[in-house]
């Protein structure tokens, strides 16, 4: 029994700001709205809704799926909310995806939110419970140290400098310059990034993505009724999504296998054979910048520990061979990490559509993949999408 | 399931220009200033754990000074932390296996702020440490002590520093760093 | 249904107060290798994974991660989702319907007794601008419930404590029930009350305890077992999470998700042709509540039923013959699947002492608890 076609018909955002004046409910809200005005349905032609968003302890709430959802627009309606931490963003349109592809709707209303400012005195505190809590959390761990400890053991398996890595920054920071809804998007140089503040060796402030508020939504329809609400649909051709051991300190940390896998399995699902000719737009998720060659390798677009002479070459400029980031990523447009991880699929949308404007990459591209990741640096999950 | 769906919409005017964005950006002035209204609480969220059958002998052990991992005869595996099952090969694990208190850092990092970003002067010292005894690559996290930051790299050997015997407690933090041999 | 799924595999821990000879690692290992055991597969079969949780219920931010190595899972496609575990079931089933998974396995457990302070954690699933600066102990959004489903119904206290009565002796033949006890209807009008209407006996205990369940498509279900149990329908919805908006009296949750679940299942008269039902009851009224949204009465007389002896063992349609929430424990999300796990043993005929005769097709319901307005429903035979 095969599954159905599915396609994205429709996308909204919120800006990515620091601190919203809306809140959760309301930015699910006006993600969900302009979603649905673009392409011209009502919410009562939406037949179920998923909802992505991480850790609870950020909005300050409780069973935040509940509390979210007639924000998300699920009043009486089929309604589920899947988290898989980080790569949340990328992992709740597949979850959209089977509930159309399954027979059981033929439209789904995909949101994904995340307010991080309510935690206080810093977001980051929503991450001190993230490690075991009787083997790790007494030694008083953050989130950047399991950042910085990986991106220490990938530069030393390679001989990566923090230079090669710090390209990542500069490409994605410039490219949000032409994102509306970008929080940081400005010029900076290599030297800006290196000379930036050490906050865990070798992660430095111009490495990082900010901490976000945000939403994003994106509509899903079946085949046939997809044809019917627009003539440019944007189809899934692959999803992919996997979760490696909760054990992170038995694994080496310098290749993210988890993100093969799950491009493997999207890959095989699209029939694509040959990723790095076949796929002409990459939004890797991209919270840290050695993040997104990280993911490169792991999405099998270059040879391992290679990621670094693709940036060098400028192939992944978004005017290069395999535009990466053209979006600006979550380095420049902000993260938000569920909302952050569908901005990447919104902005295939648009780009598979020529409907990037400053940010269209050239020569009208007609397959992107879009790949997020997290929990403990465990999980991967990938969308292709084409025309 | 139908879909009432009226006429065919017109094709979208193009174009990111056309589009707007909602969102309303607070500044720190605006937030800190109370020139808007705000609420807060905290939870009160306790939890008392159960540490069950590996975790709970690992802590025994540490409060004895020693580190202890299992045995999976099915994949030859000596694991830390200690489990009563193997993730591989999803089977109970054969044997308890002391492991000693030395090992290899794997990785590490020099983390000079605080989860809520305030400036320390030196810097923590976190690092996945493989333990001597169990199977390569099995590491867990701790704290490096002892050395000059500038002196820590991958690859090096360390030995726990272990609290008095009589202020350990069965808990991780029993070991107070690991230091270079 | 475009392709038919079926459970072939249950395990599971007795529900029990405190469990603290295990970790959630270890309880949760012993329920997967009992359902892999029981529908025929290892671990390397299963192709996806679907587990139940809520951070706060476990005390650690995002926790879908420490999920996969219990179930044998590592590499493999997982994820989590926050609901109760027959949202976990229905994903499954969407899984197995999509042709990409043919085996697939559910997770959900409940370390309650680890969570010290659960009812500051409930009252902080409350909108945190109007509710929770009340400061107030959630069960007091049971007590308005209550109050408002029995003016408008008709339905009485007394039948609320014939709810206690019936679950909890039917636990008393439950070896996986926490709770069996004979309790008297007068014991329940006259325990403490809590926020009248509601007593402190209308209230179901915590427990802890974990469920796994195998699913698989049907070719594969009839290769690995003697015994599938079909999945016929699901539903499921969330009406609104304000208290200040919702319907009080009806669970008109229940309703769009039990007929979501009939109209796939094929059911236009639930009444008949349903055999037994495992509805929630976390709260003595929920169970009326839940019988009438979910048709198994009409409206105002599901007290009736009760006074008739209809929902007893021995009646026309057994109600919660597990013991439901009351007699079995509040398991947080593995609720749903203790209510599940009823039905599969009832319609493959090994419920022991408890064994109803004559049964085919069972209907389960699960309510996430407060402060929500979400439930699932899903509809399982013999054929």
């Amino acid at each position: 029994m095969g599954y159905r076609k599915v396609a994205v018909v429709g996308a909204g955002m919120t800006k990515f700001v620091r601190r919203s004046l809306e809140t959760g409910k309301e930015l699910s809200f006006e993600a969900s709205h302009m979603a649905l005005e673009s392409c011209q349905l009502t919410l009562d032609q939406i037949q179920s809704v998923v909802f992505g968003s991480a850790p609870d302890a950020f909005d300050g709430v409780h069973m935040k799926g509940e509390y979210i959802s007639d924000g998300a627009g699920a009043f009486r309606k089929p309604y589920m909310r899947s988290y898989v931490g980080g790569g949340t963003g990328v992992f709740t349109p597949i979850q959209g995806w089977w509930h159309v592809a399954s027979g059981m709707f033929d439209t789904c209303l995909v949101v994904c939110e995340e307010k991080m400012s309510p935690c206080q005195p810093h977001p980051q505190g929503a991450f001190l419970t993230i490690f075991d809590h009787t083997t790790e959390r007494p030694l008083g761990p953050n989130l950047l140290w399991i950042f910085a400890l990986e991106m220490n053991r990938y530069m030393h398996r390679h001989g990566i400098t923090e230079q090669d890595i710090a390209q990542v920054a500069v490409k994605n920071k410039k490219n949000a310059l032409d994102h509306p809804c970008a929080q940081i998007g400005r010029e900076v140089s290599i030297d800006d990034v290196m000379n930036s503040e050490v906050l865990a060796w070798p992660v430095k402030r111009l490495d990082i993505s900010p901490v976000s508020d945000g939403a994003c939504a994106i509509v899903l329809a079946s085949e046939e009724v997809a044809k019917r609400i627009t003539d440019k649909p944007v189809w899934f051709e692959g999803v992919g999504w996997n979760l490696e051991t909760a054990y992170w300190t038995n694994r080496d940390l310098y290749y993210p296998k988890q993100v093969e896998y799950a491009a493997r399995m999207a890959y095989e699902m699209a029939g694509i054979r040959e990723p790095r000719k076949e796929i002409n737009i990459v939004e890797p998720y991209d919270p840290f910048d050695y993040k997104e060659l990280h993911h490169l390798e792991g999405l099998l677009l270059c040879d391992k520990g290679k990621a670094p002479e693709l940036t060098r070459s400028g192939v992944t400029a978004r005017n290069g061979d395999m535009p990466v980031c053209p979006s600006g990523g979550l380095l420049g447009v902000g993260n938000p990490i569920a909302a952050a991880g569908l901005m990447k699929i919104c902005e295939l949308f648009w780009q598979l559509r020529g409907e990037a404007g400053k940010r269209q990459v050239p020569g009208s591209p007609r397959r992107g993949l879009a790949q997020a990741w997290g929990d403990l640096m465990q999980v991967g999950t990938v969308v292709v999408l084409g025309r | 399931m139908g879909i009432k769906l009226t006429e065919r919409p017109q094709a979208q005017a193009s174009g990111m220009e056309t589009l707007e964005f909602k969102g309303t950006a607070l500044s720190d002035e605006e937030f800190k200033g109370g020139k808007v209204v705000t609420v807060s609480g905290a939870p009160n969220a306790q939890y008392g754990w159960d540490a069950g059958v590996a975790i709970g002998r690992f802590l025994h052990e540490l409060k004895e000074g020693r580190l202890i991992g299992t045995f999976c005869r099915s994949c030859n595996r000596i694991m830390v932390p200690p489990r009563m099952f193997c993730e591989w090969c999803f089977r109970n694990t054969d044997e308890w296996a002391p492991l000693k208190d030395t090992g290899v850092v794997n990785t590490f990092s020099l983390c000079y702020v605080t989860w809520d970003m305030k400036r320390l002067k030196e810097p923590e010292m976190p690092a996945v440490i493989e333990i001597d005894g169990a199977s390569p690559g099995m590491g867990i996290m701790h704290l490096l002590g002892e050395v000059d930051p500038k002196k820590v790299q991958i690859g090096m050997k360390v030995r726990a520093v272990w609290k008095p015997a009589d202020e350990r407690e069965g808990a991780i933090t029993d070991i107070k760093y690991f230091k270079p041999m | 249904m475009t392709e038919e799924v079926a459970i072939i595999g249950v395990g599971y821990t007795a529900a029990s107060p405190v469990t603290p000879e295990v970790s959630y690692r270890e309880m949760i290992y012993e329920a997967a290798v009992k359902a892999y055991q029981d529908a025929h597969v290892k671990p390397k079969d299963i192709k996806s994974f679907v587990c139940l949780s809520e951070d706060f219920h476990e005390g650690t931010s995002i926790f879908d991660e420490y999920v996969p190595d219990q179930l044998g899972a590592v590499l493999k496609p997982v994820h989590t989702v926050t609901g109760d575990g027959i949202h976990g079931l229905i994903e499954a089933t969407m899984h197995i319907q999509t042709g990409l998974m043919d085996v697939v396995a559910v997770e959900a457990h409940s370390k309650a007794s680890n969570i010290l302070t659960p009812f500051h954690i409930m009252a902080f699933a409350t909108d945190p601008v109007y509710n929770q600066p009340l400061k107030m102990h959630p069960y007091y959004i049971a007590g308005l419930e209550m109050n408002r489903f029995l003016l408008e119904t008709g339905n009485t206290r007394e039948h609320c404590a014939m709810v206690v009565q019936k679950n909890r002796q039917n636990a008393l033949d439950n070896p996986v029930a926490a709770y069996g006890a004979q309790v008297a209807p007068d014991d329940v009008l006259q325990s403490r009350p809590l926020f009248a209407p509601l007593s402190k006996l209308d209230t179901s205990l915590h427990a802890d305890g974990a469920v796994v369940m195998v699913l698989a498509s049907a070719k594969r279900a009839r290769e690995l077992s003697d015994h599938p149990i079909w999945v016929k329908g699901i539903g499921w919805c969330s009406d609104s999470p304000s208290l200040e908006n919702r319907d009080w009296a009806q669970a008109v949750y229940a309703r769009l998700a039990g007929d979501a679940a009939y109209r796939m299942a094929g059911i236009r008269n639930p009444r008949e042709e349903i055999d037994l039902a495992e509805i929630d009851d976390t709260f003595s009224y929920k169970e009326l509540q839940h019988m009438e949204a979910l048709r198994l009465c009409r409206e105002g007389e599901a007290g009736l039923l009760l006074e008739e002896g209809t929902a007893d063992l021995d009646g026309d349609l057994p109600i919660n013959p597990s013991g439901g929430t009351l007699g079995t424990g509040f398991l947080y999300e593995a609720s749903g699947l203790y209510r599940v796990l009823e039905l599969v043993l009832q319609l493959r005929g090994e419920a022991g002492k408890r064994q109803l005769a004559h049964v085919n097709t069972g209907l389960a319901f699960s309510w996430r608890g407060i402060p929500t307005t979400s439930g699932a429903a899903i509809v399982v035979s013999n054929n």
